[in-house]
């Protein structure tokens, strides 16, 4: 029997809804379709603390597309568009 | 033995108070806001330690790594590293923290530890981290980073007295210390997460988070960046700025108005009749004092801006705008320099270096000058006040300050039409550029630095009104009184001058808009900025009426223009690119006069066709 925090499902943050929380499971660049490059997405996001095991809360979204999400992470709040979230995979 | 000059460098994560540091330390005025991104230039200021040391500390705009993405943090990383020309390295960098915020300032001083240059961790905001409960075990966290830690809080008087005592320490240190060689390279990827999870390792162990967030900036978004009652917020604060400006400033313009007719009568009075007595009257008071009486309508305009940047709101209407705005192809970052430029398009074109991709942000700088400039102000209130009646319409709503905010939205509107087809036709195939921007919480306005803030754009428009404007006006005041009228003449004096030959020879060009030589000798002038125009305007009816003591421009001109005429004129200056200076910075922006020419051909084509489209409609609804 696994603990029911392990069954969580993962996705990418550009799906989650306002509400939603999770940990940072990993970053996948390649599958965000945005217009940096992989290198270049993961690097910043890294850099705004979008890494590994920090606690992310999507805080408010915006109208057309429920687009951008202002997403807290850990004690900041960071605005991106969901295009750019879908790198940070949450569970 | 004097001792070399002390070359300090702020550095820090943007938003983390390091100009406010510079300005509290050099005793300096430099813009000061609650956004990221507000400093996009060097700037270096002077002081004195507390031990007599000479100091030089350079202000840098903040970045979250030495990579350099935008041209701001270029500016940062060419500095740090000493690639910039003509440049010394820095003796001491002093790293910025927001205290509150510690994550990503300290991943950023490991980085900038591998520069060698020597180092001090800076607690900014120490006063909102102690507010919130947050404690920072200082020696300890010194002792982990290998660098000296000091606490400031830079907006309060003697808050930064640790660090100047700690720059004495440091500075006798210094010779004797080896300087350490430079092993910066951009981090890789996996550097970059490794460093992110030392800090956080670093921070675990030197610093309690408590339980208690910042619950006011919670609550104020919940209302503020609602999807809808968010955009409602949006449209009423801009609503309520525009009729701040008509309603608040009035008891005060006409104050200033009849104290310059009062001015007026009195040189009319007691110089003798000719020119020097024509040249106060009509080219300075006329002229200039017509530009001057806008004042209150400037300080209400920036104070409504300062309030709200230093609050913490330009980073929620970016946010809330980012869609709307993608939609019409700009970059996210884009909104703060398109907000700026509503004070003024220069400090807007500039602030575009935030922006890291080249095309977005030469398609922010063309569209920059759209935006409703302060300039613009005095223009579009001496027609609105001339010709629009001040009813109320719907019982509440002023119909002047309706018609100023639909000017306001028009260019609005346009600029997002024209960044649209730039894009349609241009940069097709370009992929929508990302957004990620912090929103800071929120602050209460520091009541010295809105002061301050109001006080030099205040200064910086009488400043205007003194040279730029001032000379436009002898300028015109020669034009519009030489040659003088021959002996016998029986026509007006005016018509026989210079700016009679020059408009009239210009009248057949601009005839179609519904403009007559008075306005076309008045729009060159007002090449050099927009307000020229006015104070043109003034000076030209002043002679033109002859002896008698100057009327208010505005009443001149309601009885000399038809409504047709008055509409066709605020068309134009949406569009018109009257303005040498904006001219200029986008020339040295861009590095290209192609651009700028760009620019200039199609402002003017537009101001033109709305102008020919806005007279002609409204001469065949009987306007004429
Ligand atoms: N309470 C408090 N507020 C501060 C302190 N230092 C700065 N601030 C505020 O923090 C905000 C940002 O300050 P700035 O000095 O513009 O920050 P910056 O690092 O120069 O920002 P960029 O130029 O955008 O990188 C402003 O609203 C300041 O009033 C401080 O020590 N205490
Ligand atoms: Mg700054």
């Amino acid at each position: 029997m696994t603990d029911t925090h392990d069954t969580r499902r993962e996705l990418p943050l550009g799906l989650a809804r306002r509400g939603y929380t999770g940990i940072i499971q990993h970053l996948s660049a390649k599958d965000a379709g945005s217009a940096l490059s992989d290198i270049e997405l993961e690097s910043r996001l890294i850099e705004l603390g979008f890494v590994e095991g920090a606690r992310v809360e999507v805080l408010h979204e915006g109208l057309v597309g429920r687009d951008p999400i202002a997403v807290r992470v850990d004690n900041i709040t960071i605005a991106v568009r969901r295009r750019e979230a879908m790198a940070i995979i949450v569970a | 033995m004097e001792l070399p000059l002390l070359h300090l460098a702020l550095v820090g994560t943007p938003n983390s108070g390091k100009t406010s540091l510079f300005n509290a330390l050099t005793g300096s005025r430099q813009k000061v806001a609650n956004y990221p991104g507000v400093t996009v230039e060097r700037k270096e200021g002077f002081f004195v330690t507390p031990q007599g040391r000479q100091v030089s500390v350079v202000d840098l705009p903040g970045t979250y790594s030495l990579r350099g993405r935008s041209p701001d943090e270029e500016i940062t990383r060419d500095f740090v590293l000493g690639k910039a020309t003509g440049e010394t390295v820095p003796d001491l960098v002093l790293c910025v923290a927001d205290s509150t915020n510690l994550r990503l300032t300290i991943r950023l001083l490991l980085e900038l530890k591998r520069t060698g240059r020597p180092m001090v961790l800076v607690l900014n905001m120490f006063d909102i981290a102690s507010r919130r409960g947050i404690s920072v075990d200082v020696a300890r966290l010194a002792k982990e980073l290998g660098v000296p830690v000091v606490t400031s809080i830079a907006v309060r008087k003697g808050g930064t007295a640790d660090l100047l005592a700690l720059t004495d320490e440091i500075s006798a240190k210094l010779a004797a210390e080896l300087q350490q060689e430079n092993n910066w390279r951009a981090l890789s990827v996996a550097e970059l997460r490794a460093t992110q999870r030392e800090a956080d390792r670093i921070i675990g162990d030197c610093v309690s988070l408590p339980a208690r967030p910042d619950t006011w900036t919670a609550r104020i978004d919940a209302v503020v960046l609602h999807p809808v009652g968010g955009l409602v917020v949006l449209a009423l604060i801009l609503f309520v700025m525009f009729q701040a400006v008509f309603a608040w400033a009035q008891p005060l313009m006409d104050l200033l108005n009849n104290g310059f007719d009062a001015l007026g009568e009195f040189v009319h009075a007691t110089l003798p009749t000719g020119l020097v007595q024509s040249f106060l009257q009509n080219g300075v008071i006329s002229g200039v004092g017509s530009v001057i009486v806008f004042l209150p309508q400037i300080i209400i305009i920036f104070l409504f801006i300062l309030l709200l940047e230093d609050f913490g709101y330009m980073a929620r209407a970016a946010f809330l705008m980012d869609r709307i705005m993608g939609g019409a192809g700009l970059h996210g970052r884009a909104f703060i320099p398109l907000l700026s430029s509503f004070a003024c398009a220069i400090p807007g074109i500039m602030a575009t270096r935030v922006i890291d991709n080249k095309r977005d942000r030469l398609t922010t700088i063309l569209i920059a000058p759209l935006m409703t400039c302060s300039a613009r102000i005095p223009v579009y209130t001496l027609i609105i006040s001339a010709f629009i009646p001040a009813k109320d319409v719907w019982g509440f709503i002023n119909l002047q300050g309706l018609v100023m905010f639909g000017l306001y939205a028009t260019g609005i509107a346009s600029a997002l039409a024209v960044s649209f087809l730039i894009k349609f036709f241009m940069l097709r195939d370009f992929a929508p550029a990302p957004f990620m921007l912090e929103l800071p919480d929120y602050k209460m306005p520091q009541l010295k630095s809105i002061a301050i803030g109001v006080y030099t754009r205040a200064k910086m428009f009488l400043h205007r009104a003194g040279t730029t404007i001032f000379s436009m006006m002898v300028l015109i005041w020669f034009l519009a009184s030489f040659p003088q009228p021959p002996a016998g003449a029986t026509e007006p004096a005016i018509d026989f001058s210079l700016a009679a030959i020059i408009g009239k020879a210009l009248e057949p060009l601009l005839a179609p808009v519904g403009f007559n030589w008075q306005i076309a000798v008045a729009l060159i002038p007002g090449m050099a900025a927009r307000e020229v125009a006015v104070a043109a305007l003034g000076t030209v009816y002043a002679i033109e009426g002859g002896k008698e003591a100057a009327e208010q421009i505005g009443s001149v001109l309601a009885t000399k223009w038809s409504l047709a005429t008055a509409l066709s004129m605020l068309a134009w200056y949406i569009f018109a690119p009257q303005c040498a200076s904006t001219l200029a910075v986008i020339r040295r922006e861009t590095g290209s006069w192609g651009w700028m020419a760009a620019t200039f051909g199609y402002m003017l084509v537009l101001a033109y066709a709305a102008s020919l489209l806005t007279y002609n409609v409204a001469v065949a609804m009987g306007a004429g």
